[in-house]
């Protein structure tokens, strides 16, 4: 490789770099660090004296069953919104890619939901739902007889969330899958055609395996949405009823950090939060073989 | 009508119903995603009263002028904020944040790929490792930080701790480690100082990615909702998804429902119609930033 060229100047580059890093570093690093300082002690939450308590707030989450069922539920929650929205948008995906009428109209109005926001699709599920005024909570109760209290029955608050976060992923995971499509080479798809291969054989044989980067990423993605970024939905919702157990990991750090002002136990639960993001990273760059090298 | 015929026929039909399926399932897909919001349409027309009487009409009533002028330039009962207001607040948010995003991502990639300086590696890492630190894991020390700052309640807390973006310095270094270097050897040696080869050359050249950042991060910046939920406790600061939250808390008998869905529309446009004016850019920016 020849040598790239590059300018010469001492100043200018960190001036440049500078507002960046500012506020990485006191809008990251610098509350991370404190998470982390802060989850080695008990504080009294009027900011008065701090004590050092070790590992103690981590023990006590960890010997808690609350924290174990938040953790459960949440892993459930992204597990069946990764599944149900990556379904779902491949399946419309390869729909939307064939040759047929109309298909730029069908591709736009399957992307433009991606502009909703995760507050809105909480919003407009719960008023489709809530007991007392949705259409589709009367329809449940009159026409199929069916006891719909989400806010006092697990079961239904479960589905609730999960039917509106999926709702929400279904256009993130449309868009991408298009494209992934779209990359396959037609004369693959035509040989194999040729050779007499049927479409269950083209998509399984051909269209998939080559479309397995494009699925891995989607997968990652809509595990860190299932986990990370479901807090709007669950707000508006249920506020994690029937008593805390749609309380997701995310809702239950808020929670314990805002309203209880439990803010060793809250740093404690941040710390645990970013060692599941760094694996999930770290998963995602390992196996894609997409490395940011310099 | 003779065998022959019948075997044509059933062939025929097959093959219709084959052409027919993708259309078929495409607009399952399409009523699934837009049948809710007919229904957050429709009750933006009725009166309180009548969706409380469950089941509301499904049609679009008469009264849909009048609850949008309430939720423009009234607001609530329970939240006295109008629209109009909040509207304001979560554009200046989306712009900040995504205008922000943009100039700062620039210049640090041109840093980065530009320039040799002993701290590159560093730089480039620091920015990196935010990917790994969303806002939702560091809630409680990020709120004591702003507040530390005196930021809450304004412009400038609800933006600045958003504005860092791996995505987009990334996105960045990689358009600028495709363009010749030979572009920013002759524009030294015509005279041009780094800043202006920036500013003339480098810039312009990168319309289309900066496009593409400013859709994705303005639909991002729009649909914040955790921050703005912690920082801002003041009316005239809430955001029009805070003004949501607010409208809908309470006893299901007291919340006005026409306005709040008709405050959920409004929310919902600005960033939609951002996604349909520039969905080639939107789709490029998706895909590019994850090569």
């Amino acid at each position: 490789m020849s040598k790239q060229y590059e300018f010469k100047a001492s100043i200018l580059p960190y001036l440049l770099v500078l507002p960046q890093m500012v506020i990485v570093f006191v809008f990251f690093f610098w509350p991370a660090g404190q998470a982390v300082l802060q989850s080695f002690y008990l504080q009294d939450p009027f900011g008065g004296k701090m004590i050092f308590v070790g590992f103690q707030n981590y023990s006590k989450l960890l010997a808690d069953p609350d924290y174990w069922q938040s953790f459960s539920v949440s892993t459930a929650f992204a597990v069946c919104i990764t599944l149900g929205a990556m379904a779902i948008s491949l399946f419309l995906a390869i729909q939307a890619n064939k040759k047929i009428r109309f298909a730029s109209f069908y591709k736009t109005m399957l992307i433009w939901p991606y502009a909703v926001s995760t507050l809105v699709a909480g919003v407009i599920w719960l008023f489709m739902f809530n007991p007392n005024v949705g259409v589709i909570a009367y329809v449940l109760k009159h026409t199929f007889h069916v006891d719909w209290q989400y806010l006092l029955n697990f079961n239904q608050a479960f589905l609730l969330l999960t039917l509106a976060a999926t709702w929400k992923q279904l256009a993130y995971n449309f868009v991408f899958f298009l494209a992934g499509l779209q990359s396959v080479p037609a004369t693959l798809i035509e040989a194999a055609e040729i050779d007499g291969a049927k479409s269950g054989t083209r998509f399984w044989k051909i269209i998939f395996p080559l479309l397995s980067p494009t699925t891995f990423y989607l997968l990652v993605m809509n595990l860190v949405y299932g986990f990370f970024e479901t807090f709007p939905i669950v707000h508006s919702i249920t506020q994690g009823a029937p008593g805390k157990s749609t309380a997701i990991l995310v809702y239950k750090v808020w929670r314990d950090g805002v309203i209880n002002l439990d803010l060793g136990s809250s740093a404690a639960q941040s710390v645990i939060l970013m060692l599941l993001v760094i694996m999930l990273t770290v998963f995602q760059f390992r196996f894609i073989e997409r490395r940011v090298t310099y | 009508m003779t065998e022959q015929q019948k075997i044509d026929r059933t062939a025929h039909r097959a093959k219709a119903i084959r052409r027919m399926f993708p259309h078929i399932m495409l607009w399952i897909g399409i009523v699934i995603i837009l049948f809710p919001i007919y229904f957050i349409f429709s009750a933006s027309s009725h009166t309180s009263a009548e969706i409380q009487a469950a089941p509301m009409p499904l049609n679009i009533g008469p009264h849909l002028i009048e609850n949008y002028r309430q939720a423009l330039f009234k607001g609530t009962q329970n939240m006295g904020t109008p629209v109009l207001t909040m509207l304001k607040n979560s554009l200046i948010m989306a712009l900040g944040i995504s205008v922000g995003k943009i100039v700062i991502s620039l210049m640090a990639a041109f840093a980065i790929v530009f320039f040799k300086f002993p701290l590159r590696n560093f730089c480039f890492w620091s920015i990196f490792i935010t990917l790994m630190l969303p806002v939702e894991v560091r809630i409680m020390p990020t709120y004591k930080v702003v507040a530390d700052l005196g930021l809450l309640n304004t412009y400038a807390g609800l933006i600045l701790p958003m504005i860092v973006s791996a995505t987009a310095v990334f996105l960045f270094r990689q358009f600028f480690m495709s363009i010749p270097r030979e572009i920013a050897e002759a524009s030294q040696i015509d005279g041009a100082t780094p800043m202006q080869f920036f500013r003339y050359i480098l810039a312009p050249m990168t319309r289309t990615p900066i496009a593409a950042m400013f859709v994705i991060q303005f639909i991002y910046g729009w649909n914040q909702y955790l921050w703005p939920l912690l920082i801002t406790t003041k009316p005239e600061f809430y955001t029009l998804l805070i003004g949501i939250n607010r409208m809908m808390s309470g006893a299901d008998v007291q919340i006005e429902w026409q306005i709040a869905m008709a405050t959920t529309l409004l929310a919902m446009l600005p960033p939609v119609i951002v996604v349909v004016l520039m969905q080639k850019q939107f789709i490029a920016g998706m895909t590019e930033t994850e090569k």
